[in-house]
């Protein structure tokens, strides 16, 4: 008895540090953060509650179409990250030599420092030097230089382009590491009942991969949702708004406008969201841990 | 690097490609390198491009009259590069030490112990990498402003340290579970208090673990510092590199190819922990994600 209420002590005074860390500068701002979005909080010293006004104000149309912006712009990212990824691990995992090296090779958007990568895309998108313009004209594609940052509709695929770029890599050596603990015992079973390549990856490695992608599309939802430094690189959320997501809005009113109390309200719209796929990635992974039982 | 290109005998025949394959294997592989590639390639290219070249139409790939001069050039454009390169790294390891202080007994308590209430913090804990910094920086702009800490290099570490707390507890706790708790039965029979078994016989085993979250964690910690130090910080001199060269990159007249080669001499240190890490990167990249 002594010695369990020693381990029960011992153990919560090892998580304390952590608890109290994060309960500070995580936490307590999220409350702040929902006490805030009911005043009127600017760089002035004093403010007031003013209820439920912020939240009133900020659901208009022009809201209501970031936060389509938002989720199309998510989609689109996650789709093709998984599409990208599910085609680069399955290349990855071929036994051909160079296989470790062309791994290793997949990782550098990854691990560089994300606003850098990002530097570098901003010159590939120059309109009249850039590499894709550039290329693009060369092979006849477009009659002239197309400036990909400056348009609307080209900003908008633009930065999906590099928010796809920075997080295929984490994603394919994830599908990489699912589609190696397969048990090989299954292709060789098929192997030798005549299924070829195609029927193999049809029916063992995409079924048993399906966990996998699952869990990766809802991690990558949310951290594409919360995409911030690709956007603001690139764009700061222009041309005329066309990639202004929720985060770049919030941003925008939060710390450009110096509107505190609108940007908070703002920000707990995106909490709110954040909160739902959360709910949702616990609850599927419970559920696939389930199914790996049964 | 031998490991690099290790070729492994494969006995089985299911392994075996035939010609066309393995042509359009490497065909594919090599569409899906150039993607992750193609702007490092070119960045390079244009570090070593003469300004004239750069902005000449129509686009040529390859640099004519080729040099370095852009890397020696841009210690005069950027005056604070070194100071840049140094912030970042400070940034980075003290951040990854406050991460190690907190995460490393409570990934242990975690991996160790079953109390009521410890499966929700853990799932807490997860749950502050779902929300990223931005729903976050009124609030702590406020406190840090309270506080006087705007404009320090304190600003920039704290908060990004919280940030980096999950994923290194969820990775050195999958670790620590794979140590035996029969070293903790053996050592209470031995007499040994909670904390020296914590202390001289759980940390020892952990070490290799440790180091990878360290890695991990410093990688991170140098690869996303840009939020905090954008928002919290306007001292040039405390800007971490991508936030000083960010300071470049939306200037009028870009001067791209000093701005490609202070890139390259930032991304440095990344590619050689990649490159002389490698072993250890795979393996912890995915550890923590793949299974309990």
């Amino acid at each position: 008895m002594s010695q369990n209420r020693a381990a029960w002590i011992f153990a919560w005074a090892l998580l304390a540090p952590a608890i109290i860390y994060v309960l500070v500068i995580v936490a307590w701002p999220l409350v702040e953060t929902l006490r805030l979005s009911f005043t009127n909080a600017s760089l002035r010293r004093t403010y007031d509650y003013v209820g439920w006004r912020n939240y009133e104000k900020i659901f208009d149309k022009d809201f209501l179409e970031i936060i389509i912006r938002t989720f199309t712009w998510t989609s689109f990212s996650v789709l093709l990250k998984m599409i990208i990824g599910t085609f680069g691990a399955v290349l990855l995992n071929c036994a051909v030599p160079g296989r470790h090296l062309f791994r290793l090779l997949t990782m550098p958007p990854w691990i560089v420092p994300m606003a850098i990568g990002i530097f570098m895309w901003g010159w590939m998108y120059n309109g009249q030097f850039g590499m894709i313009s550039g290329l693009l004209q060369r092979f006849g594609l477009v009659d002239g230089p197309v400036a990909f940052l400056a348009y609307g509709n080209t900003a908008y695929w633009a930065t999906i382009v590099t928010d796809v770029w920075i997080g295929v890599p984490m994603v394919t050596i994830y599908f990489l590491a699912a589609i190696q603990s397969i048990p090989r015992d299954l292709y060789e079973a098929a192997w030798t009942d005549g299924a070829n390549r195609w029927m193999r990856f049809r029916r063992i490695t995409l079924p048993l991969m399906a966990p996998a992608i699952i869990t990766m599309s809802v991690l990558s939802l949310i951290s594409t949702f919360n995409s911030f430094d690709i956007i603001w690189i690139l764009t700061q959320g222009g041309p005329s708004g066309s990639t202004t997501t929720m985060i770049i809005d919030t941003y925008q009113t939060a710390i450009g406008s110096k509107k505190y109390g609108e940007g908070a309200a703002r920000a707990v719209v995106i909490c709110i969201f954040l909160s739902l796929f959360c709910v949702a990635y616990f609850r599927m992974t419970r559920k696939l841990a389930a199914a790996a039982k049964a | 690097m031998a490991k690099l290109f290790r070729f492994e005998k494969t006995s089985t025949m299911i392994d075996r490609y035939k010609w066309w394959e393995v042509i359009g294997i490497y065909a594919g592989i090599a569409v899906f390198l150039f993607f992750m590639l193609a702007p490092f390639i070119e960045g390079f290219l244009v570090s070593l491009k003469p300004l004239s070249q750069l902005f000449s139409t129509p686009y040529s790939f390859w640099p004519e009259n080729g040099s370095f001069t852009a890397y020696r050039t841009m210690w005069e454009s950027v005056p604070k590069f070194g100071w840049y390169i140094f912030n970042s790294l400070l940034i980075s390891s003290v951040a990854t030490m406050i991460v190690l202080v907190l995460v490393v007994p409570a990934a242990y308590a975690f991996a160790r112990f079953k109390f009521k209430g410890m499966a929700l913090v853990l799932g807490a804990f997860l749950a502050v990498s779902m929300f990223s910094g931005a729903v976050l920086l009124i609030p702590l702009f406020r406190l840090l402003r309270t506080l006087g800490l705007l404009n320090t290099y304190f600003a920039m570490i704290v908060p990004g340290a919280a940030f980096l707390i999950p994923s290194a507890i969820w990775l050195l706790r999958t670790y620590m579970m794979r140590i035996p708790a029969e070293l903790n039965e053996a050592a209470y029979m031995d007499g040994a208090s909670q904390f020296y078994t914590f202390r001289r016989v759980i940390l020892p085993i952990a070490r290799p673990g440790i180091i990878v979250v360290a890695i991990m964690t410093f990688i991170g910690a140098y690869a996303q510092q840009f939020i905090f130090a954008l928002t919290f910080n306007s001292k040039t001199e405390y800007m971490p590199l991508p936030v000083g060269l960010y300071a470049y990159f939306g200037k009028q007249e870009v001067i791209w190819n000093e701005l490609m080669a202070a890139s390259f001499v930032g991304i440095a240190p990344a590619l050689v922990i990649i490159f002389f890490l490698q072993r250890y990167l795979v393996g912890g990249l995915t550890a923590g994600a793949i299974k309990q």
